[in-house]
This record gives C-alpha cells, sequence and structure tokens, in this order.
C-alpha cells in the first residue's frame, strides 16, 4: 500500500541548541566547564499543581502515579541557583532571541510584537522546576524543498532540559549542566507525505539554522521530533531523533506499526470483541500456579516476594504475535513497563516458552477462564507494580479494539520507536508571571533584517570561488558544519583542497575504521595544521595523528605527532641522508634513479617530512652535481 | 488611567467595543492583512499599552501590536475553567488535632489558572486535597484569619495571630501550625514566643520560597513538616520549620527568638544564628538538637499581649549622623535598637545626642550588624562611652528579635531602668545563651 493510500501525515519539529554565551534565563555559560569541579547532588519531588488536577490530563495523571525521587548531580560550574530552581529567572536572553529572530526573517515567518513565556508542566524531573519555560518568537513562514514550499508553524525557544543519566524504578537521576541551554524549535504542520519528503524537509531547515551560525554542533546538539499519523490512527509524538539518517527509517517504521494496528482494530471488529469486555477481565493472583515454574525469572521475582498476576484478553488469540517487529504484545509490553515500572510481561502467542511449559499455560487458562480463542498477559513481580502493569495492558488492549491512541514515544537508535508515555493537552501551558514580556521592535527587526547571513547556498558559491573546491567538496564541507575552521585553518597558509578533503573525507574515514571523532576538538584539527605550516610535521601525518587524539582526546595535537614519532627532523639531517643517497648511485645513473631515490626518501620521511619539500630537496641536490 | 485585566487608554476601548471578556475567543486583523485567532488573555503590568495578549490552540500567548486600524472581533464565547478539586484521601482515624491558621503567603493557595493569579486554599478540604498526605498525619482543622504579604503585617496583626492561637490552644488542639509569608516570618515568630510564653503544645510557622502554584514548590514538604512537628514534637514551643538545605530531604526546626531570613530566594533561607536549630525532622523522624526545651504539656503557660509600634531599628553605616536618633524622638518613638559596627559601636559624634536622649528617657539598645557572636562593649573606648552615655548592650541578641521585645517590652514599663532589665532577662531564650562556633551542632 502506498503512503498516500495510508493517508501518512508528517509534520516535524527541529530543535538545535543555540551557541549563546549565556543559557536562556541565567548567567550561565552554555559550554561544559573548563576543568571538571566535585559534584553536587540534591534530591527533589515533584508534585501535579491543582492547576491541572480539575483536568484529566493523561500525561500529567501517567506522572504523577508515579512520584519518584529526583536526584540531580551537577558540576556547580555549569548550574547556578536558578537551575537548581532556587532563584527567579532572569530576563530572557536577548542574543538567544535574536538568533531565533534570525531564522524567522530568513524563512519570512512573522515574528510577534511581544514575546510572551510559557510554562509547559513537565513533571518528569527533567526540569527542577517542574516545567519548562518556552515561548513563541514568530509564526508562518515556509522553507523551499525541491522547489515546493514547506510551510513553517511556529518558531519558539525554549530553555532545553536536564539531561538523564538514568532511571530506576523509585529513582532517576539527572545532571544539571544542560539545564536551560536556549533552543529553538522551527515545526511544519502535518504537511509532509513521504519519509524521504520528511527528510529532505528536515535537512532544509537544519541548513537555515546552520545559516545563522548561532547555533551549537556535535553531538547531543540536534533532535528532531516527528509527528507521524496514518488515516484513521491517533497522532503519535515521536522524541529524540538524533540524526537525519533516521528520519524515514523512523516514519517507514511507525508507517508499519499504525497500518498493523489499524488493521488489528478490524480484525477485533470482526471478531466481535468489545472493548467493554476486555476492561471488565478481572486481574487474577497465579502466583501459586507458578511457585514450581519451568520460568527462573518468574521463579526469581517470587522468592523476591513478588506476585504472578495474568489477565484474559477475550477474543485476542494470535493477534499478539503480529509480523516481524511490530506486534501487538511490544505494544502491550511498553504499556507495561512505563506505567508500571515492570520489566516485560508474557503474552500467550508467545507461550510455551521462556521455560513456561504446557502444564503452566494450561493451568492459566484454566485459572483465568481463557478459551482457545482468547489470549492472556502475565506479570511477575512487587503486587502494586504487577497490578499497575496489567491495568495499562488491560486498557492498551480494550483501546486496540476501537482506535489507535495518541501517544508519545522515543526514537531508538535502531529506527524503531518505544512507547514513552499518553500526549499532554494544551491544557499543560500557564503564563511564566517571573519573566517580563520582550518587546520585538520594528526597529530591532529593521536591524535583523540589515544584518541576515548569507544562505548556505551563498557560502557553498562562495568556496567555490575563493577557495577554487568543487561544487560538491564544498557542500561537503557546509554538511561537515566545520566551514568556520576551514577558513581558520586555510588563513595559515595550508592548502584549501587538503583542509577540506581532511575535514570531509578524512574524517569520515575515521569514523568508518572505528574511532571516536566526536573526541576531536576544531581547537585539536587547528593546533595540528599550525604544527604543519610551521614545518613541525608533515601533512600527511593528519589521519594518524587525529586517530590518536580520537583515541587520548587529552592529548595536544603536537603531543600526539611526538607520542607517535612524526616530528619531522632538523632540515641537516635531510640533506645529509639525501647526500649519501645520492652518492650510492654512480652520476651517471642519477638521473633515471630518481624515482628509486624520491621511494627511499618517502619510506624513511613519510608523515614527518612534507613529501613536496623532499622532492624539492632531492631535486635541488641532483641539479647541484 | 482605567485598568481592566491590564488593559488601559484606546485598546480597552476597542476590547469594550467588541464586548469580549477575558477567555473568549477573538480575531484581530491589521490593515497589513495579517491576521490572529486566540483567547484573550489578562495581561501583566509589563506589558506594552498597544499589545493584546492572545492564547494561540497551541496553549503559546503571544503579544499582538494594536492600533486604531486594526480590527478586533469576538467569535466566540470562552469557556470557563472550572476547578474540581480530588476528593480529600480518607482521613486517618486516633490522630493528633492540629488547627491550621492562614495568615498569607502562598504556601497554600491555588492558581486561576485563566489569570495566573494566586488565590489562598480557604478551606481544610481544600488543604488536603492539595497535600493528601496530611490526612496521614493529623487531623486538620484549617481557617484563614486574615490573607496579607508579610511586607504588610504590623504590630496588630501580631496580636491578632497571638490572640486567635491563644484560644485555638484553651480549645485543647494538639498542634497549631500557622502559614505566613517568609519575608517577616522571623519577626512574627519573635512576636508570638514573647506574646505566648511556655505554650503547652508546639506552635508552628511555615511558609514556601516557591510558590504553591509550581510542581517543584516547596510548600507542601514544609506543611507536612510543620503538621508533623505541631502533631507529635516533644516540645511546647513557638518556632519556624522550612526546609534545612536544598534538598526536600529536612525540614528544620528553629527557635522562634533565634531565627532569620538569610536568602531572598533559596528554600533554606531561614537560619538560626548564634544558636543551633532547635531540631531537624528527616525520614519522618524528628531529631532534637538542643536537649533543653520547655515540653510539650509543661507548666508556665503565659499570655502577655500588646505590642507598641513606637520602637525602631536603626542600622549604622559609615559616616552617618545621629539625626535619626532625634527625628525619632521627636515623632514620638519611645526608643531604638542600634544595628553597630562590630562588638557594637557607632561613631563618637552619636554620643552626646545619645547621652541628651536616654537622659529624657528614651532608650537605647545595642545590637551588632555582624549578624552572628555577642556584642561587647567594654573592649574599646568608644563602646565604654557609649555605656556611660546610656546605651544598654543586649547581648546575643538578634537585632531584628530585639526590637520586636522591645516593641513588647515598651507595653510593659515606662521606666528605663525596668526596660534594660527587662530586655536583658531571657523570656523565650532570646538573650544570654552560650555562642558556639557557627555550623557546630547544627545542620
Amino acid at each position: 500500500m502506498s503512503y498516500e493510500e495510508l493517508g501518512l501525515k508528517v509534520g516535524l519539529e527541529i530543535h538545535r541548541q543555540l551557541d549563546t554565551r549565556h543559557k536562556l534565563f541565567c548567567k550561565c555559560g552554555t559550554s561544559p566547564p573548563a576543568q571538571e569541579n566535585p559534584r553536587l547532588k540534591i534530591v527533589r519531588y515533584l508534585r501535579e499543581t491543582q492547576s491541572e488536577l480539575g483536568e484529566v490530563d493523561q500525561a500529567a495523571r501517567f506522572e504523577s502515579k508515579r512520584m519518584r525521587r529526583i536526584v540531580y548531580e551537577y558540576d556547580p560550574a555549569s548550574a547556578c541557583l536558578v537551575e537548581l530552581d532556587e532563584e527567579p529567572p532572569h530576563p530572557i536572553n536577548a542574543e538567544a532571541v535574536r538568533i531565533a529572530l534570525t531564522v524567522a526573517l530568513m524563512i519570512r515567518a512573522r515574528p510577534v510584537d511581544e514575546i510572551h513565556v510559557m510554562r509547559k508542566i513537565v513533571i518528569d524531573g527533567s526540569n527542577t522546576s517542574g516545567f519548562q519555560r518556552t515561548c513563541t518568537i514568530a509564526l508562518g513562514g515556509e522553507v523551499v524543498v525541491d522547489g515546493q514550499p514547506i510551510p513553517i508553524q511556529t518558531i519558539t525557544l525554549e530553555e532545553d532540559a536536564a539531561r538523564i543519566v538514568r532511571a530506576e524504578a523509585e529513582e532517576v537521576f539527572y545532571d544539571l549542566s544542560r539545564l536551560g541551554i536556549p533552543l529553538i524549535e522551527v515545526s511544519t504542520g502535518p504537511v509532509l507525505y513521504t519519509p524521504a519528503m520528511a527528510a529532505r524537509a528536515a535537512e532544509a531547515i537544519g541548513r537555515i539554522l546552520r545559516a545563522t551560525r548561532g547555533v551549537k554542533r556535535g553531538l547531543g546538539t540536534v533532535r528532531q521530533d516527528l509527528n507521524i499519523s496514518i488515516r484513521g490512527s491517533g497522532l503519535m509524538e515521536v522524541k529524540g531523533v538524533q540524526e537525519l539518517e533516521l528520519i524515514p527509517r523512523v516514519i517507514e517504521y511507525e508507517t508499519r506499526r499504525l497500518k498493523h494496528l489499524r488493521d488489528l482494530v478490524e480484525r477485533l471488529r470482526e471478531r466481535c470483541v468489545r472493548p467493554e469486555a476486555v476492561e471488565a477481565q478481572p486481574i487474577v493472583d497465579l502466583t501459586d500456579a507458578f511457585r514450581e515454574s519451568g520460568s527462573r525469572v518468574i521463579r526469581r521475582k517470587i522468592s523476591e516476594g513478588g506476585v504472578v498476576l495474568g489477565v484474559r484478553l477475550p477474543g485476542f488469540a494470535g493477534l499478539l504475535r503480529g509480523e516481524g517487529d511490530v506486534r501487538l504484545g511490544r505494544e502491550l509490553s511498553e504499556y507495561a513497563k512505563a506505567w508500571g515500572g515492570v520489566e516485560g510481561i508474557f503474552h500467550s502467542d508467545e507461550l510455551p516458552g521462556y521455560g513456561i511449559g504446557e502444564d503452566e499455560v494450561g493451568e492459566t487458562r484454566r485459572l483465568l477462564g481463557a478459551g482457545d480463542s482468547d489470549a492472556f498477559v502475565l506479570v511477575a513481580g512487587r503486587e502494586a507494580r504487577a497490578r499497575e502493569a496489567l491495568e495499562a495492558v488491560r486498557m492498551r488492549a480494550a483501546q486496540a479494539c476501537t482506535h489507535i491512541p495518541d501517544e508519545t514515544r522515543a526514537a531508538l537508535p535502531d529506527g524503531t520507536t518505544v512507547y514513552m508515555r499518553p500526549r499532554p493537552g494544551s491544557a499543560r501551558m500557564y503564563p511564566e508571571t517571573d519573566i517580563p514580556p520582550f518587546r520585538v521592535s520594528p526597529e530591532l527587526l529593521a536591524e535583523i533584517e540589515r544584518n541576515l547571513p548569507p544562505p548556505l547556498e551563498k557560502v557553498a558559491e562562495e568556496l567555490v570561488k575563493r577557495f577554487r573546491l568543487s561544487n560538491q567538496l564544498a557542500w561537503e564541507l557546509i554538511d561537515t558544519e566545520m566551514v568556520e575552521e576551514f577558513e581558520r585553518v586555510v588563513g595559515l597558509g595550508v592548502a584549501p583542497s587538503v583542509v577540506a578533503s581532511l575535514l570531509t573525507e578524512g574524517l569520515k574515514q575515521l569514523k568508518r575504521e572505528g574511532h571516536k571523532i566526536e573526541n576531536i576538538s576544531p581547537n585539536h584539527i587547528y593546533d595540528y595544521f599550525r604544527l604543519v605550516s610551521l614545518g613541525v610535521t608533515a601533512k600527511e601525518s593528519a589521519l594518524q595523528v587525529l586517530a590518536e587524539i580520537a583515541r587520548d582526546p587529552s592529548l595536544t595535537a603536537e603531543q600526539a605527532v611526538d607520542r607517535l614519532g612524526l616530528r619531522a627532523p632538523p632540515i641537516e639531517e635531510v640533506n645529509s641522508f639525501i647526500e649519501e643517497l645520492v652518492s650510492s648511485v654512480p652520476p651517471g645513473e642519477r638521473k633515471s634513479a630518481t624515482g628509486r631515490l624520491m621511494g627511499e626518501l618517502m619510506r624513511r620521511y613519510r608523515g614527518r617530512v612534507d613529501g613536496g619539500l623532499l622532492n624539492k630537496l632531492l631535486m635541488e641536490r641532483l641539479r647541484a652535481q | 488611567m482605567e485598568r481592566w485585566e491590564g488593559y488601559s487608554g484606546f485598546l480597552l476601548e476597542m476590547i469594550r467595543a467588541t464586548g469580549a471578556e477575558i477567555g473568549d475567543e477573538v480575531v484581530v486583523e491589521r490593515p497589513d492583512g495579517s491576521r490572529f485567532r486566540g483567547l484573550l488573555m489578562f495581561k501583566g503590568e509589563l506589558s506594552a499599552e498597544n499589545v493584546l495578549v492572545l492564547k494561540l490552540s497551541n496553549g503559546y500567548n503571544i503579544g499582538v501590536a494594536v492600533d486604531p486600524s486594526c480590527r478586533i472581533e469576538r467569535v466566540a464565547a470562552g469557556r470557563r475553567p472550572a476547578f474540581t478539586h480530588p476528593p480529600p484521601p480518607p482521613q486517618k482515624s486516633g490522630l493528633p488535632r492540629v488547627k491550621v491558621i492562614g495568615t498569607g503567603g502562598t504556601i497554600a493557595s491555588r492558581v486561576d489558572y485563566r489569570t495566573g493569579a494566586v488565590r489562598p486554599a480557604i478551606s481544610s478540604e481544600d488543604l488536603v486535597s492539595l497535600v493528601p498526605e496530611l490526612s496521614e498525619l493529623a487531623l486538620i482543622d484549617a481557617e484563614v484569619l486574615f490573607s496579607l504579604y508579610s511586607e504588610d503585617l504590623t504590630v496588630r496583626e501580631w496580636e491578632a495571630i497571638a490572640e486567635r492561637v491563644k484560644r485555638v490552644i484553651e480549645e485543647g488542639f494538639d498542634g497549631v501550625v500557622l502559614t505566613h509569608g517568609t519575608d517577616t516570618m522571623h519577626y512574627t515568630a519573635a512576636a508570638l514566643s514573647f506574646t505566648l510564653q511556655n505554650p503547652p503544645v508546639p506552635i508552628v510557622l511555615v511558609g514556601s520560597q516557591r510558590s504553591s502554584d509550581r510542581p517543584s514548590s516547596d510548600a507542601a514538604f514544609n506543611l507536612m513538616g510543620a503538621v508533623w512537628v505541631a502533631a507529635r514534637a516533644p516540645f511546647g514551643e513557638v518556632v519556624v520549620a522550612m526546609h534545612a538545605w536544598h534538598s526536600d530531604e529536612a525540614v528544620a526546626v528553629h527557635r522562634g527568638t533565634r531565627v532569620v531570613k538569610m536568602h531572598t530566594s533559596s528554600r533554606d533561607a531561614f537560619k538560626s544564628v548564634n544558636a543551633t536549630p532547635l531540631a531537624l525532622l528527616s525520614g519522618g523522624s524528628l531529631k532534637m538538637l538542643d536537649s533543653y526545651y520547655h515540653a510539650r504539656g509543661g507548666d508556665g503557660f503565659a499570655y502577655a499581649p500588646g505590642f507598641s509600634d513606637r520602637a525602631a531599628l536603626v542600622k549604622f553605616y559609615p559616616g552617618m549622623g545621629p539625626e535619626v536618633l532625634e527625628y525619632l524622638n521627636e515623632r514620638g518613638f519611645r526608643g531604638v535598637v542600634l544595628e553597630g559596627t562590630g562588638l557594637g559601636h557607632v561613631a563618637r559624634s552619636w554620643i552626646p545626642v545619645i547621652k541628651r536622649l536616654t537622659e529624657s528617657g528614651f532608650f537605647v539598645g545595642m545590637t551588632s550588624q555582624c549578624r552572628f557572636g555577642r556584642v561587647n562593649m567594654r573592649v574599646y573606648n568608644t563602646g565604654r562611652d557609649l555605656l556611660n552615655a546610656g546605651v544598654v548592650e543586649l547581648d546575643d541578641m538578634l537585632a531584628e528579635v530585639a526590637l520586636v521585645k522591645l516593641m513588647w517590652a515598651l507595653r510593659r514599663t515606662s521606666s528605663l531602668e525596668e526596660l534594660a532589665k527587662l530586655m536583658l532577662t531571657p523570656v523565650a531564650r532570646e538573650v544570654g545563651a552560650r555562642v558556639l562556633p557557627q555550623g557546630v551542632g547544627g545542620v
């Protein structure tokens, strides 16, 4: 079935950290501290506020059901009392507003006249305040993809959340350094109809953001959320797609998954399974039947004081196992994990198995009153959690009879997704009264308009013209997001093509070979080429030196050169070796031996002395005789 | 100029002409063809006069500049938000009875989601549905005495609070919790300490540094701590219960005469000075840090009401002249507590003025702006001369506490000699303690 027939609709939310001096609402810096300091630890709890209590907000209910101890561990150099929620926020960072307005004007969006900061309730602990501060900067605008205009809905500016370190059932750990870094979000409506188109639109938006030269680069600075639906499905908000290449894969997976779930609604209808019948199923304690279970996991859970609970899913037999990587069983398991904090479920479509034998299955069916047309789900664990988990399973199974619910999901690195929580409503927003509105004056807009950065197309043209790069190499360089580094290094007098190919092909090759190229900083690269320009080492050593730095990023470029023994010898030593070589060949044969002599020189000095220089010295010596 | 929900001038007239109320859906059309649709919102004092605040369908508010050439149209009536608190949890029986009296502050309040305004929670049911854990700790009986910003409180409110607490004690409650704005909570704590001496039950003042409209508010944690102390603590004293540190892990219980607010915004703003906190509540158990206290149910309850507002607190700075004392005297003030430098000094130029004033019956007491430590005016010449001029050195008393005590004492005697004696006689452990190195024995 084609995407068009399925009614696929995708909206993008492209998030990117801004490279401002300060965070959005305080004076902390946005880069990691120069040196690590002893970390501090504070403990907090968040609770639902009464403004929300009147409303049945699924997402809020979900979080408040699991009031966890939240532990913030942080380096005091990267967070102040504002991030600790111990000091009111400062007025919004004007530098960040300016970058966001620049983006707005570049895509012909309409800036608001006064920026009003809102609080968006988020009580999973990722914001110490229990809300994320966010504001709309501009409405409308468009980006052009393959000649086709893609309308933009909003441009917002928000504070980045704390980074989750690890989550346990009763406790969740966060690092505060990222909290408060300005994050721009550019959103399209649900106007993209194929995975390829979504990827191209994301790329186009990304290029505009980068053209401002005001955004951060590298791992973790970009996050793409996808809003995906097919005809008849709820809306899936898939969070945290880090790489552009993953966008089409996530959409393909989601489409497959939603189609399967949509087909299931049909099949359950055909089987006349009613949601009320599912909701009415009791959750039954089966612990006694599993005390001698063949499953080690279940025996362990029981010996730890846990229970085994089960629920019958009437009319569901055979529908949980699904097709390939999309299965209702996986959906139910994700709900159980998210709501109940359990490790997983067992369901009848995969049993007997996992050590659970035929007789245990039979006994379970008998105790649950499950016939051949029914399925069942088991959960082993602490009673309260197991019960919450099965209640969520039962709820999701009942929904499966009629519709596909709205969900917030997380993207996984393999291109699949996993259920996180229900989607929040718009009722989770209220005004941030601690921050004054920011007036966007016509004078400010005129000034930004006059200084708009060139679009990347212009940058590419410029690279071709000024540095004689090929058009393809120019774009590859732009895609590495290292144009500034390139220009700095070329300023040292190194050949542009050498620098460009190292930053593109060279780094790619290192990555392919498994080196952690994220360890190589722009300063490493600059310092390395400075050594080359001073003749301390030869450009042929580039890959070896950078690979060494990737292994041990605490090294300076010079230390890496020395560790690898790639420091150039004194010129006298080179000359005397040339002398030795040339003297070993009878004068008459020297001309024909040039190639062989050059080969010997390279063998001895490759990566230490520039090949061009060796050639020049050799030729001088040959001419001199 | 007339203001309505933050709007004024021509924009207010334009809104009036449409008949729109806050929360109604409106459309703004500008001559350049741009069009905005959203709910009309209340706006704050800092928004520009020509800006209309709209809530978009995604929940975001934006400001739209409007001039008389624009068109505003009301397109639909707003939905009035209805607050329905979840029912309070079942009350556990057989628990101590605790009275919770509201005096202001944002510790127990609900937010008007429409306007962002904060209103106090009024009933016991409200309170328990906001903080359901309370029903496990005590049988709560809540009332609002008044709802004032703490900077607006005067000696009259201290008297009203004390009077109410006295009757609550007589009604047989097992403890009293006062919710209070934090800015002047330590003054009220001192005032209650002098008025309600040796009470038979704990009288616990509590507040919050993050208002209760936020998920991260310290209100619930502090309130649970305060109710715990009121219900179960072994002492009968006036105390302040607030976060001990930045974490939601421990509540420090400070003596009402030994506590000050030391930080503008942090949860752990309240600190005991020249004393260790009385106790620390953590993990559901109370650790007494001072073993000398007036026991719950102990003897000696005395009610000594009344404050004079004819006393002032004056902080000395280099180069400051003594005219302020003469001014206060002329305006009918009867005494002053000085926050002097170091061990308790003011400029030598003050000495003749002080001598003249004290001889006329005006009280001058000395505390230190150093915050920590005891005054001692016999170490240097200036100090000795100030003593000779009639200054009373107020030992280790905190400046704010000394002021409150002077206000209280002025209603008890008019003789300067008796005032001096009363000021230095401990009433509620406010003076004459051993002072240990800062942080020793504390939290």
